[in-house]
């Protein structure tokens, strides 16, 4: 089995005083501490990341770190999956070690955004889109926005109910103490903030941020020690580019797919999930991540979240993205799906304090790249 | 002792604005106007550059002084908007006046904190005896990118102050800066408009160095802010004087009198002069004012000023002319984007 033995993760948000180096230094000891390991110790680092080159001119990340945080000479290597960076290095991370070769593996998401101007951020995300969306001149806001047209024409899923998703993360989001935001929202505060892309508003928007996440993954025994968390189930699913070429706007088929290979693999159905981390983007992406998921039936997440059916202290089923989500956690693109496996970890560990969810079992993350081209779905569960 | 002898204001009629700006590029007018606090600014007109309104500036404050031209020792002019980048704005602006040739004349150049840099230099030759009197401007006809969030506050005007050790308005009891590099704002040479790093400009710029330096001066002079009876910070927008002037423990009261951003918008090198121009038309004998200026790149300088029985007479001098602060923003043109875009040279 492989069980995630260190977690590490920073403050997300607008950390102009600190360096990747550091960020990376901050996360890999943690991570380190926690596993009782030492960096000779790490058979193989991989790094989730997507802008460094085109925002820092900085490639060749895999050494880059290595060295720096001391693995010398062990195999390095950078993945990159637009925003489901993260996700896809756990990914290959599992694999890796059930291929035999390495035993314990660094997972090491990082991301420096907020040192560079947001038109060139912007610019740089849309290089996970197609060239064909990037001549339009289209940005993520755009592209998600037409999957929340196509929602509410569809299904008649509301901005009101959209502004819920934001006034939900950020009160989880008020409970983590690493989150980029602690301000509460209300749905009016949604309503009224600025268009950025009709219907979303800049509320309904997860932030540019900074940040880094690590997890050390192992390869133990039933009964080793260290097998308190066990991924039981770590899939990836693609689908087109673009949205241009998609059979429907209205769910994630990527996110399906992966869903339904986890479940199997983990033999678990979405009954079973107590917590889960899912890509909020935009509002609208956690409505297509509950029903994509199959949390709730096609049409029906937009009512049950604005219930309170996933949100800490209301639902007794699932609680989702007690982090904060990429919303109100923040989100630096390649951390994110790391730093998703953390929260789960500390979840299923019972260690998380305000935003615990009571006896968490068994908990999802959903990873998420692009407009929905590339998804990844993990499964975990408390071991013995 | 250095002694404020006297200061020239200078602000164009024309006004554009802000819900026009806003309309323009489909924005909404409201939420701007609360976000940044200003509702109008000040625009130059099409044959105005932060030389001639220097020039309306250093005319006004040496009318006002009884100081004989002969007898200013140096000349410096604080810009981001100086027309030439090699010529210099100062050597100008002495010739219109009619320094004559016996003096020291240089540009100065730290965004925002220009003309407050050059108060601290005058300050410095005026007390060691190097010169009888000097002149230090702050103005700025202030570029900004049509679309960019600067367009909403760049403004224009002008403020000369005229320091010597003979008696005067107002004493300098004290002042000091604070300095970082930090690359918050910035125009390259040869490049029309400046850049900036949007939300970097606040806490680690603006607020990092106007509370460094506000330190600084309230060490430096043993004193609390409950001993001003004015205070007067840069203002980049309506906001963020108020936000340090809170931190800092200064009341709104303090404050009021300097808060000229709200119809003139931000002018650069003159704001923080502007306010302290704005207070010194009201304030009353014995009054002591705390000024602290922000320029990117970055800086702060601090200056603790008190007023003089002289003061009374030279507001009613400034006042009969309509020089005051208040009777400059009174008189205004408002124009349309066009208009706007023509009288900067945009189109």
């Amino acid at each position: 089995m492989i069980s995630v033995t260190g977690i590490g993760i920073t403050k997300f948000g607008e950390l102009w005083d600190v360096s990747p180096r550091s960020l990376a230094r901050q996360v890999s000891n943690a991570a380190l501490k926690d596993a009782g390991l030492v960096s000779s110790d790490i058979d193989l680092l991989i790094v989730a990341n997507m802008l460094s080159g085109m925002l820092g001119s900085q490639e060749h990340l895999g050494a880059l770190f290595s060295e720096e945080l001391g693995f010398s000479n062990i195999p390095a290597l950078k993945v990159e999956g637009a925003c489901a960076s993260g996700g896809l290095a756990v990914h290959a991370a599992v694999n890796n070690i059930l291929g035999g070769q390495y035993k314990r593996v660094m997972v090491l998401g990082i991301e420096k955004m907020t040192d560079h101007k947001p038109e060139l951020v912007s610019s740089a995300l849309i290089g996970a889109g197609t060239n064909e969306e990037r001549l339009t001149g289209i940005t993520f806001p755009g592209v998600y926005a037409l999957l929340a047209q196509a929602h509410m024409k569809k299904y008649g899923t509301t901005e009101e109910q959209m502004a819920a998703i934001a006034v939900k993360n950020h009160y989880h989001a008020n409970l983590n103490p690493l989150a980029q935001f602690h301000s509460l929202l209300t749905v009016e505060n949604v309503m009224k903030s600025a268009c950025v892309a009709d219907p979303l508003k800049l509320l309904d928007c997860s932030p540019i941020s900074d940040g880094a996440a690590a997890v050390i993954l192992q390869k133990t025994g039933d009964n080793e020690q260290g097998t308190e968390v066990q991924i039981i189930a770590s899939e990836v699913a693609t689908d087109t580019l673009g949205v241009a070429q998609r059979k429907s706007l209205t769910s994630l088929m990527a996110t399906e797919i992966a869903a339904k290979k986890a479940y199997k693999q983990a033999d678990v159905s979405p009954k079973d999930i107590q917590v889960a981390e899912v890509h909020d983007c935009f509002t609208i992406a956690e409505i297509l991540a509950m029903e994509d998921l199959g949390f709730f039936e096609k049409g029906k997440a937009a009512a049950a979240i604005v219930a309170g059916k996933t949100t800490l202290g209301m639902s007794k089923n699932l609680v989702v993205n007690t982090s904060g989500g990429l919303k109100g956690c923040g989100h630096p693109v390649g951390a994110t799906g790391v730093k998703q496996i953390v929260e789960i970890t500390e979840q299923l560990r019972g260690s998380l304090g305000k935003r615990q969810v009571i006896d968490a079992h068994i908990g999802l993350t959903q990873n998420v790249g692009g407009s929905g081209a590339t998804c990844v779905v993990h499964i975990l569960k408390k071991g013995q | 002792m250095v002694n404020l002898i006297s200061y020239g204001t200078y602000i164009p009629k024309y006004r554009i604005r802000l819900a026009d700006i806003a309309g323009v590029w489909k924005k909404n007018a409201d939420e701007i106007i609360g976000g940044l606090k200003v509702t109008e600014k000040s625009v130059p007109g099409v044959d105005e550059d932060a030389v001639t309104v220097a020039y309306e500036a250093a005319y006004s404050s040496v009318e006002q002084s009884g100081v004989s031209l002969k007898d200013i020792g140096a000349l410096f002019v604080g810009s981001e908007s100086h027309p030439y980048a090699v010529n210099p704005t100062s050597t100008i602006v002495g010739e219109f006046l009619g320094l004559g040739h016996n003096y020291l004349a240089s540009d100065m150049e730290f965004a925002c904190k220009a003309g407050t840099a050059g108060i601290q230099v005058v300050s410095g030759l005026v007390d060691s005896g190097q010169i009888q009197y000097g002149m230090a401007i702050g103005a700025d006809t202030a570029q900004s990118k049509p679309h960019d969030v600067l367009e909403y506050t760049s403004a224009c005007a002008a403020v000369a102050v005229l320091l010597g050790k003979t008696k005067g308005i107002a004493e300098l009891l004290s002042f000091t800066s604070f300095t970082s590099d930090t690359p918050d704002f910035w125009r390259r040479d040869g490049i029309r408009y400046p850049s900036h790093a949007g939300r970097f400009t606040g806490e680690p710029a603006y607020f990092a160095h106007v509370l460094g330096a506000s330190h600084r001066l309230l060490k430096q002079t043993k004193s609390k802010p409950e001993d001003f009876d004015y205070c007067v910070f840069h203002m980049p927008n309506g906001r963020f004087p108020l936000e340090v002037a809170k931190r800092l423990g200064f009341t709104d009261q303090q404050l009021a009198a300097s808060l000229t951003v709200s119809t003139i918008g931000n002018p650069y090198s003159a704001s923080s002069m502007l306010g302290l121009s704005a207070v010194l038309d009201d304030a009353k004998p014995g009054s002591k004012i705390f000024m602290v200026s922000y320029g990117s790149g970055a800086g702060s300088d601090a200056f603790m000023w008190k007023t003089t029985s002289s003061l009374v007479e030279f507001q009613k001098k400034r006042k009969s002319h309509h020089q005051c602060v208040f009777q400059q923003n009174e008189k205004k043109c408002m124009i349309d984007y066009v208009d706007y875009l023509k009288k900067t040279h945009k189109i």
